[in-house]
């Protein structure tokens, strides 16, 4: 569609026929036996639920383990604000129907319906970051490696699903989880506390999460000025924006990689938050 | 909490029994030898790498998650079981701690027979066979008064197999496991390395998650086990399956009559085959001190 750059993705599982594209392996392993090798990461799960682990890494949990670990990772996230798996973990206990009716409004887009369907994952397998860099200066694709490169991150670091039971539901918690970057490349969020902050109020406004409104709960260890600015300029900012705009899960972010920036937050209907809190537009850097 | 009895042997000894192999491992394959790891079943060559891979994770945390899914009451049995033993009492002892990575059974020991006896000359070498949980335990007596000095000294070492020319013969007076000889790949192995740097006279004792008989409790135990614990690991420590590993290893330990049974067969006396004998049991079953002595 935009641009000539072919993205390369893997599918969530090629073995499966086409059909079944949509659910995540199945693992057959029931929880209380496994001949798997012994490696610790693919052992199979032992939990007091009755549900069989349905994708690779799924814990299935009962009513009451759900709770526990909402309220734990929740606390966990606010003394350590580095557990990035305890925001996760946050994250899916306390999605609720918030995954259904996302993947009901992706479903209802042409541009999320091809995201249902062919599962793309983001990583730095998949996206072919020197293919990105060639593009053009104004380009989103430019955009988000500049976005990577100023900031020091990678693509790879996102945790994988675990507490969600159905397939298609992880996968579009995995998908807003990896595609969390590109809001950062999408307005030049930098990656510290405020401008972090920030972004999950958008996201709670564009996408509705419970955890991006409880995240709002660790302003209280913002600097003072900080959480002034977080409250009086940014939530308004992103309430008004995130609301204002198409729920940015039925972006097919891959096949605009060519699309020039200004023309994708027009299209999108989007404006750049109050200043501050982004990296300088692709264009005035100069990158070696 | 159950009252513990200081250990006093019958004053008929109890035979000594011949060693039987009564082996409670898993029984052989014909492809191999292999053994539990948790609820799984593993060639008996690659547990103590998986054990590795499990105590390397939970080193740091080890002593936040064992207050935090104890409730800190493994502090009190910890104090019972050195309070039973009274190091110290008739003179200084030379101790081995084994498995004790992180130091809390040392500090104990050495602490006890201080502040009860005026003994500054117990000494205490604590052995374990991952580094990371010795250097946990380094650093915890750095904080202490026994640092720099002979009291205490760490070794990594297999349980299973002492090495001879540092671990004598009839070396030690008190021989100490606390919740490690589950994680162990042969028990009797270690059972027989104990025997063997004891002194005649000496004591073997050994604090290990034991099996609960009261019905509720056990059910209790059970959920909690098996729901909060694997979640306290994830949450505290960002790791559920060495948590899983752990509260499963204690479901896959022999009972109490079976493991007194192994001690008998290493060679040690032991009290009668009941509570209050051969072992004692702490908060129903779901700790137990099991003793032994070799004569």
């Amino acid at each position: 569609m935009y641009g000539s750059c072919r993205r390369t993705h893997i599918r969530w599982d090629s073995v499966i026929n086409t059909s079944q594209a949509r659910s995540f392996v199945a693992l057959a392993a029931s929880p209380r036996s496994s001949s798997h090798a012994t490696n610790r990461k693919s052992r199979s799960v032992h939990t007091n639920s009755r549900l069989q682990p349905a994708y690779s890494g799924h814990i299935p949990l009962t009513p009451f383990e759900n709770g526990f670990l909402a309220v734990g990772s929740a606390l966990m996230s606010l003394i350590d604000t580095r557990r990035a798996d305890m925001v996760a973990a946050c994250g899916e206990t306390t999605a609720g129907s918030t995954l259904v009716k996302l993947r009901d409004i992706m479903l209802e887009s042409p541009e999320g319906r091809r995201i249902l369907r062919e599962m793309p994952r983001i990583n730095s397998q998949t996206l072919e970051l020197e293919k990105l860099r060639s593009l053009p200066e104004n380009t989103f694709g430019r955009a988000y490696v500049g976005w990577l490169d100023t900031c020091k991150v990678t693509p790879d670091s996102r945790e994988p699903v675990h507490y969600i039971d159905d397939p298609e539901l992880a996968y579009v918690m995995q998908r807003y989880r990896e595609t969390h970057d590109f809001y950062h490349a999408l307005f030049g969020f930098k990656v510290s506390a405020l401008p972090e902050l920030a972004l999950k109020a958008f996201e709670f406004s564009n996408l509705g999460f419970p955890m991006t409104a409880l995240s709002l709960g660790a302003s209280i260890r913002l600097k003072p000025p900080q959480r002034a600015r977080l409250w009086g300029e940014f939530v308004p900012w992103a309430a008004r924006c995130g609301s204002h705009t198409r729920c940015l899960l039925t972006v097919y972010w891959e096949e605009r990689w060519g699309q020039d920036l200004d023309e994708m937050k027009k299209e999108f209907g989007v404006w750049d938050p109050p200043a501050g809190i982004t990296i300088p537009r692709p264009s005035r850097v100069n990158f070696p | 909490m159950q009252a513990t009895r200081s250990i006093r042997l019958p004053r008929k000894l109890s035979a000594c029994r011949l060693i039987h192999n009564h082996s409670i491992l898993r029984s052989s394959d014909p492809s191999g030898r292999t053994t539990s790891f948790g609820f799984r079943t593993v060639p008996e060559e690659s547990k103590e790498s998986l054990v590795k891979g499990v105590f390397d994770s939970v080193a740091s945390k080890y002593d936040l998650m064992n207050d935090a899914s104890s409730l800190g009451v493994h502090r009190l049995w910890k104090d019972s079981f050195v309070d039973t033993l009274k190091p110290g009492r008739k003179g200084p002892l030379r101790c081995i701690d084994v498995a004790g990575g992180t130091g809390d059974i040392a500090l104990r020991i050495l602490d006890h027979a201080r502040e009860n006896y005026a003994d500054r000359e117990t000494t205490v070498e604590i052995v374990d066979i991952n580094a990371q949980m010795l250097k946990e335990g380094f650093t915890r007596f750095k904080k202490t008064m026994y640092h720099n000095t002979p009291q205490v000294s760490f070794h990594e070492a297999n349980a299973q197999e002492l090495p001879a020319s540092q671990f004598k013969n009839d070396s030690y007076d008190l021989y100490t496991i606390t919740f490690g000889i589950r994680n162990c790949t042969s028990i009797p192995a270690v059972l027989s390395e104990a025997y063997r740097v004891l002194k005649p006279g000496a004591t073997f004792a050994c604090l290990e998650f034991s099996k609960v008989n009261n019905p509720l409790l056990s059910t209790l135990y059970d959920q909690y086990s098996f729901t909060v614990i694997p979640l306290l690991g994830t949450i505290l420590a960002g790791d559920r399956d060495s948590y899983q590993y752990l509260v499963e290893s204690i479901r896959k330990f022999p009972s109490q009559p079976e493991f007194a049974q192994m001690i008998r067969d290493a060679g040690f006396t032991t009290g009668g085959n009941f509570d209050g004998g051969a072992w004692t049991e702490l908060w129903g079953g779901i700790a137990s001190i099991h003793t032994g002595v070799k004569i």
